[in-house]
């Protein structure tokens, strides 16, 4: 069996693997050798050194304005998303008439592209600030709440029906033996309930936080960073840097391995966290 | 007593208030798309009124602004071809990868895992340049590119299942002579329905929505709906808002028919996705 398997590896592994080494190993090798080059078309690369990482935070100071909204936006939403599905879920968790419905209702925009998400949030977002004479490309602050509220209203349904697995994996009889040893509701929410959820909220909240952290279309239907480029986050500031300026594809190349190093790391703490509730099991 | 069914009440109320305000945006979308292009912008939460109603015009000149039946076809036509592969080839790499245990397949399988934490805008640059020296900007290559990029999560799912199949029944299949072709597409395939199903939800959401790939690579001749939709925004001249409401509510339709045929299929697929760890 064994010696046969291998005789059809070609056959079972091959349409894969090439597809993968055209789309994402090489560029992935090639990208990373780029980012230490000058290059305009991948074929004219001379060697930089480390000369874009140095120019991706000296030329100006979009990088960290990107990077330091995105960490913001990503913070605020991850909280907001997280707390309003827990309680979304644990409210339809209880016997509430509807709660098919309610799932359904609250799920649905979970499968709306991000592009399509932006423009419609912008007609509504503009549409309530223009009683005021405003619109969304008057101030940053403006777009950051646009994209949290865009954000919440796309993830918090996802999030709620994870956490509504979780909640009905809690045996029913935890409740009831909370409640004779005199905790209330919300004792026995904090102290029973919330522990045996925990790895569901590990999940929820690195997903949200990865999600958030590399929103794109969202981003560039919303706003497009305007007002200039104050609500531009780290991808939309790195298709930016590429194609939006013309000589900076090393330097847009450069931004892109930092924002990979980064939620790379943020998948290993996902990985060590994830590994001792498994040991703690 | 009282104060149970009364809270029960409050609850209900306060998820019917929020369930209004999530279908609200899109209802907004809907209602403007049938006024006047001049009468959205300054007052999208108006009703239309006889002098703002328009009827179908704006989804007559958005359909031929930007093509949407081509751009439906190109959408619905990668989505389809893209997944089909994706569930063949990566099922059967799966399966060998996690029966073959050599060296190679698993340093394979580490790549595969590997690429799923790499964010989309580290290779885009370098792999639209492949795609175009290998000719693959096209409707037909670009099902090859979404095989590359759909392969970690999908050979990742699929191995998960394939673990958790006893091996005996594949050695009985070979003491009658059976051959890793015939053991894969008769035996193993065959088991693999259901988690075939969530791996196909998973990359058809992802791909009928995707963006800037397709924009990347073949977006300036064949544009999909999201690719069109923003071209429709960006475009020369002044943006019509009439066409764009109305394209919005041709964007979503489809995937609202979608949902409430296979809801059940999606949240499942997509709670099994999210527990990827």
């Amino acid at each position: 069996m064994k010696d046969q398997l291998k005789r059809w590896g070609a056959v079972f592994i091959l349409p894969t693997l090439i597809a993968f080494a055209i789309s994402f190993l090489v560029p992935f090798v090639m990208g990373i050798y780029l980012s230490f080059t000058d290059f305009t078309t991948v074929t004219n690369a001379t060697f930089v050194g480390a000369d874009n990482y140095i120019k991706a935070f000296t030329d100006n100071s979009d990088f960290l304005n990107a990077l330091w909204f995105t960490v913001k936006f990503t913070v605020v939403s991850v909280i907001s998303i997280n707390v309003i599905a827990f309680l979304l879920a644990y409210l339809l968790t209880g016997k509430i008439k509807g709660t098919n419905a309610f799932r359904t209702v609250f799920f649905m925009p979970n499968l709306i592209g991000g592009i399509v998400l932006g423009y419609i949030w912008q007609l509504i977002i503009n549409g309530i600030l223009g009683s005021f004479g405003l619109d969304i490309t008057v101030d940053a602050s403006y777009g950051f709440w646009g994209l949290v509220v865009l954000m919440n209203w796309q993830m918090v349904g996802y999030m709620m029906i994870i956490y509504i697995a979780a909640l009905q994996n809690v045996p029913p009889e935890m409740h009831e033996v909370a409640a004779i040893d005199g905790a209330n509701r919300r004792q026995s929410l904090r102290h029973v309930i919330l522990p045996l959820v925990m790895p569901a909220i590990t999940i929820c909240t690195f997903l949200t936080l990865t999600n958030a952290f590399k929103v794109f279309d969202q981003n560039y239907a919303l706003t497009g960073g305007a007002p200039g480029k104050e609500t531009s986050m780290l991808a939309l500031d790195i298709f930016r840097t590429f194609y939006g300026s013309i000589g900076r594809e090393g330097v847009g190349q450069a931004k892109a391995v930092i924002f990979f190093l980064i939620v790379a790391l943020i998948a290993l703490l996902q990985m060590k966290l994830s590994s001792r509730f498994e040991k703690d099991e | 007593m009282v104060t149970r069914h009364s809270y029960r009440w409050l609850v209900f109320l306060l998820l019917l208030i929020l369930a209004v305000l999530f279908i609200a945006p899109i209802l907004i979308v809907l209602m403007n798309s049938f006024k006047g292009q001049f009468s959205i912008s300054g007052e999208p939460f108006r009703l239309p009124t006889k002098e703002t109603f328009v009827g179908l015009l704006n989804y007559r000149n958005g359909i031929e602004k930007i093509d949407f039946v081509s751009a439906f076809a190109y959408s619905l036509f990668i989505t389809v071809a893209s997944v089909s592969v994706i569930i063949l080839f990566t099922s059967m790499a799966a399966w060998y990868i996690v029966r073959r245990k050599s060296f190679f397949t698993k340093f394979f399988y580490l790549t595969l895992v590997f690429s799923m934490i790499v964010p989309f805008q580290m290779v885009m640059f370098t792999m639209s340049k492949i795609a175009n020296v290998l000719n693959l900007e096209n409707p037909v290559g670009i099902v090859l590119i979404y095989l590359g990029f759909g392969a970690g999560l999908s050979v990742f799912i699929f191995s998960g299942f394939v673990r958790s199949l006893p091996y005996a029944l594949e050695e009985a299949a070979s003491i009658d002579g059976c051959n890793p072709w015939q053991m894969f597409f008769k035996i193993i395939f065959p088991m693999m329905k259901p988690t075939a199903v969530t791996v196909a939800i998973l990359n058809a959401m992802w791909i009928w929505n995707d963006y800037l790939l397709p924009y990347l690579v073949i977006g300036s001749k064949y544009k999909t709906i999201p690719v069109a939709i923003q071209y429709l925004q960006g475009g020369y001249g002044s943006r019509d808002m009439g066409a764009l409401m109305a394209m919005l509510v041709l964007a979503v339709l489809p995937i609202i028919v979608f949902y409430a045929f296979a809801q059940k299929f999606i949240v499942k697929g997509v709670i099994a996705g999210a527990v990827k760890g």
